[in-house]
C-alpha cells in the first residue's frame, strides 16, 4: 500500500434505515447504520445471522430484494455523492464500476450455461466496447490477476469445470474487472474450505494493495477479520455497537456483546471446556426495545439501558461503542 | 473433482462463443461420454418425413388430390389384389396413399413448426417475464394462463373453426393458443428457481438492466428446457392438427393431412384397413421419433451432462 492511497473517504454511510413492510408489522433489518471507508481499507462488518449485515449491503447497492424492503432514512455517500438520490438508470451505471460485490456461494455466482470468457466478456464489454480479440486477451489478463493457472484454457470452460475456489476467483475477477473504488465481499470465503480460505483472503489482499479499493467485509468468523480487516464494525440487531480498529476490538473490546462475541470465540489454547455462549436471543426486530437492544442479554444491564438507547461514546482513538457502561476516553 | 486435474482440452478456447455452442457443444475427441447414445433411428425417422415434406412434388408419383375411381380402394401392393402402381394402396376415390402420406407430411409439419413457434414463443416471453418480474405481473399472466388451462381446447378450436372458417390459419392459432400455456408454467417454474440464483444478483451488481438479465442470462438458461418441451409438443401438434383435422375443424378436404387421411378410412375399417391405418403409423412413428430425439436432446443440452 502506498502510503498516499489511504486515506480519503470514498463510502461513508449515515443513518441508513431499511425496513420490510409486512402485512403483520414493520422489520427494522437496518436500523441507524452509520460507518464511513477510506481508500484502501478493509472494514470488517461482524454480527450474528439476522442481525442485518447482508441487508447492509443490498442497501448500498440499492438491491434490496422484492417484498416490502426499503431504505426509507439516511445517506449512502460515495466519494460524497448520495447513491440514494440517484435515478435506477443512473444506479446501473454506478453498479459494476464504483462499486461492486462478491457473493457467499460460487456454486451459484456464475451462469452455468456461459464459458467463463463469456461471462468475463459481459463485465468488460460493459466499460468499454472493443474488437472481440481485445476482450479476450483482457479476460486471460484478468483471470491470471486473480491466479488461475492457464487461463487461455480456463477461459472456454463453463463453471462446473471449476472448483469452488478457483469459481470465487473468477467471480472476483468479474467483480473487479469494472475497477471499482468499494468492493463489498459478503462471506465471500463461508463456502470455501479452511485452505482455500486462507488463498482467497490472501489473493483479496493482493488485488486491494494493486487497486486502492476499499472493501467492506461482511463475515461472522472472528479469524477471517483478524487475518482481513483495518477496523471492525460490530452489529447487533440492526445497529453497529462497536466500531474500532481490530487491535483494540480483539484486545480491549468496550460492548458487552462484543466482549461477549469474542469470548464466544473457541481457543486454540488451554484445556477444551465447553464452549461460552450467550444466553437468550436477540430482540424481535418487528418489535425492538426503547432501550438498548442487548439489555435483555447483558449481564450489566441497569434501569437506564432499558429506558434508552445509549449515544455512541467515544472510548478510543477512531474507536466508538453504544454503550451506557463504558467510559469516555 | 477429478475433471479439474485433467489437462483441459485445448480446442477449448474459443474467441467467440454463442447461443450456437448451446445447440453444438464442441466435441471433446477421445473423451467417454455418458450422454445417452445418439438415436439414429428415431433421426432416420424424422429426417425422412421432413425431406418426403420439402421435396413432396418431386416424391410423390400421383396428384394428392386427383381421383381415379376405377381404382378405389386397392389394397397395398404386397398384399393379395394390390396393384404395382399404388405402393401403399388408394382411398374410397381412388387416390394414391403414399402420394397423399407425402404431401400430408407436408401440412402436419409445417402446422407443427408454426404453431410452436408461434405458441411456444410466446410461452416463453410470458413464462421469463412472469417469473422474473414477479409481484401484480406474474399473478395476471399466470390467471392468464390457468385461464387457458380451462377452455376445452378442442372444443375452443371448434369455435374457432366455425366462427373464422376452416383453414390453416386458424388451424395454426387453435394450436398455439393450446400450446402456450403450458409452455408458461414451465417456463416460469423455471425461471423462479434461476432468479434466486447469486449470478442473476450479480448481474444486477454489475448494472445489468432487467431486460438485459432475462435476455442474456435467464434465457440461455431455460433454452434447454425450451428445447426439449418443443420438440415433446411436436408430437402433441401432430396429434392436435390430426384430431382437428379428423373433427373436420382442421384443412378443408381435398387437402391431404394425416389426421384427414384417418378420419376419410375410418368408415371402411373393416374391409379397407389400410386407409385409415397407414397415416395412423406415420403418426405414430413420427410422435415416437420426436420424442426420442427430445430426450436425448434434454441430456445432450444439459452443460453438466455433457462432458461427464
Amino acid at each position: 500500500m502506498k502510503p498516499d492511497m489511504r486515506g480519503e473517504t470514498v463510502l461513508e454511510v449515515r443513518d441508513l434505515h431499511t425496513h420490510f413492510f409486512l402485512r403483520r408489522g414493520v422489520v427494522k433489518a437496518v436500523d441507524g447504520v452509520s460507518f464511513s471507508l477510506r481508500r484502501g481499507e478493509v472494514l470488517g462488518l461482524v454480527g450474528e445471522s439476522g442481525c442485518g449485515k447482508s441487508l447492509t449491503a443490498l442497501s448500498l447497492m440499492r438491491l434490496l430484494p422484492k417484498g416490502g424492503a426499503q431504505t426509507i432514512k439516511g445517506e449512502v455517500l460515495l466519494n460524497g455523492e448520495n447513491i440514494l438520490k440517484r435515478t435506477p438508470a443512473e444506479m446501473r451505471e454506478i453498479r459494476g464500476r464504483r462499486i461492486s460485490m462478491v457473493l457467499q456461494d460460487p456454486q451459484t455466482s456464475l451462469n452455468p450455461v456461459f464459458s467463463i470468457g463469456d461471462q468475463l466478456r459481459e463485465a468488460i464489454e460493459r466499460r468499454k466496447r472493443a474488437p472481440n480479440v481485445e476482450v479476450m486477451k483482457e479476460a486471460v489478463a484478468a483471470l491470471r490477476r486473480v491466479d488461475i493457472a492457464a487461463p487461455e484454457q480456463r477461459i472456454g470452460q463453463y463453471p462446473h469445470q471449476l472448483s469452488g475456489g478457483m469459481k470465487q476467483r473468477v467471480v472476483g475477477a468479474i467483480a473487479i474487472s469494472g475497477e471499482p473504488g468499494v468492493l463489498i465481499a459478503d462471506e465471500p470465503t463461508t463456502a470455501l474450505d479452511v485452505t482455500i480460505q486462507l488463498q482467497y483472503l490472501k489473493l483479496l489482499k493482493r488485488l486491494q494493495a494493486e487497486t486502492g479499493m476499499a472493501i467492506l467485509f461482511i463475515t461472522h468468523d472472528f479469524g477471517v477479520v483478524g487475518r482481513m480487516c483495518d477496523r471492525v464494525a460490530v452489529m447487533y440487531a440492526g445497529r453497529i455497537v462497536e466500531c474500532g480498529p481490530v487491535r483494540q476490538i480483539f484486545e480491549a473490546p468496550q460492548h458487552p456483546y462484543t466482549r461477549a462475541l469474542i469470548a464466544s470465540v473457541p481457543k486454540m489454547t488451554g484445556p477444551v471446556g465447553r464452549l461460552t455462549t450467550i444466553e437468550g436471543q436477540p430482540p424481535s426486530l418487528m418489535d425492538l426495545p426503547v432501550g438498548c437492544r442487548f439489555a435483555s442479554r447483558c449481564p450489566l444491564v441497569e434501569q437506564r439501558c432499558l429506558d434508552a438507547y445509549p449515544a455512541e461514546v467515544r472510548v478510543g482513538d477512531a474507536h466508538t461503542a453504544d454503550c451506557w457502561k463504558v467510559t469516555p476516553a | 473433482m477429478a475433471i479439474a486435474e485433467r489437462p483441459p482440452p485445448t480446442e477449448a478456447v474459443t474467441p467467440r462463443l454463442s447461443l450456437w455452442r448451446l445447440v453444438w457443444p464442441a466435441r471433446v475427441p477421445g473423451r467417454f461420454r455418458r450422454t445417452a447414445r445418439v438415436p439414429w433411428i428415431p433421426i432416420a425417422i424424422i429426417v425422412v418425413i421432413v425431406i418426403m415434406a420439402v421435396f413432396a412434388p418431386l416424391l410423390a408419383p400421383y396428384s394428392p388430390i386427383d381421383q381415379t375411381l376405377r381404382d378405389k380402394l386397392l389394397p397395398p401392393a404386397w398384399m393379395a389384389g394390390g396393384s404395382d402402381k399404388y405402393f401403399l394402396g388408394t382411398d374410397a376415390f381412388g387416390r394414391d396413399i403414399l402420394s397423399r402420406l407425402i404431401y400430408g407430411a407436408r401440412v402436419s409439419l409445417l402446422v407443427a413448426l408454426l404453431a410452436l413457434t408461434a405458441g411456444g414463443g410466446v410461452g416463453l416471453a410470458v413464462g421469463i417475464v412472469a417469473g422474473y418480474v414477479g409481484g401484480a405481473v406474474d399473478s395476471i399472466l399466470m390467471r392468464l394462463v390457468d385461464a387457458a388451462f380451462t377452455f376445452p381446447a378442442i372444443l375452443f378450436a371448434l369455435l374457432l373453426a366455425v366462427t373464422m372458417g376452416q383453414g390453416f390459419g386458424t388451424l395454426v392459432i387453435a394450436i398455439s393458443l393450446l400450446l402456450w400455456a403450458s409452455f408458461a408454467r414451465v417456463i416460469r417454474g423455471e425461471v423462479l428457481s434461476l432468479r434466486q440464483r447469486d449470478f442473476v444478483a450479480l448481474a444486477r451488481v454489475r448494472g445489468c438492466s432487467a431486460l438485459r438479465i432475462m435476455v442474456t442470462h435467464i434465457l440461455p438458461n431455460v433454452l434447454n428446457t425450451f428445447m426439449v418441451l418443443v420438440t415433446l409438443n411436436i408430437g402433441v401438434v401432430i396429434i392436435a392438427e390430426a384430431t382437428l383435422s379428423f373433427l373436420g375443424a382442421g384443412i378443408p378436404p381435398p387437402t391431404p393431412t394425416w389426421g384427414l387421411m384417418i378420419s376419410e378410412g375410418r368408415g371402411r375399417i373393416a374391409e379397407a384397413w389400410w386407409v385409415a391405418l397407414i397415416p395412423g403409423i406415420a403418426i405414430t412413428l413420427m410422435v415416437l421419433s420426436v420424442n426420442l430425439f427430445g430426450d436425448w436432446m434434454r441430456d445432450r443440452l444439459d452443460p453438466r451432462l455433457r462432458q461427464l
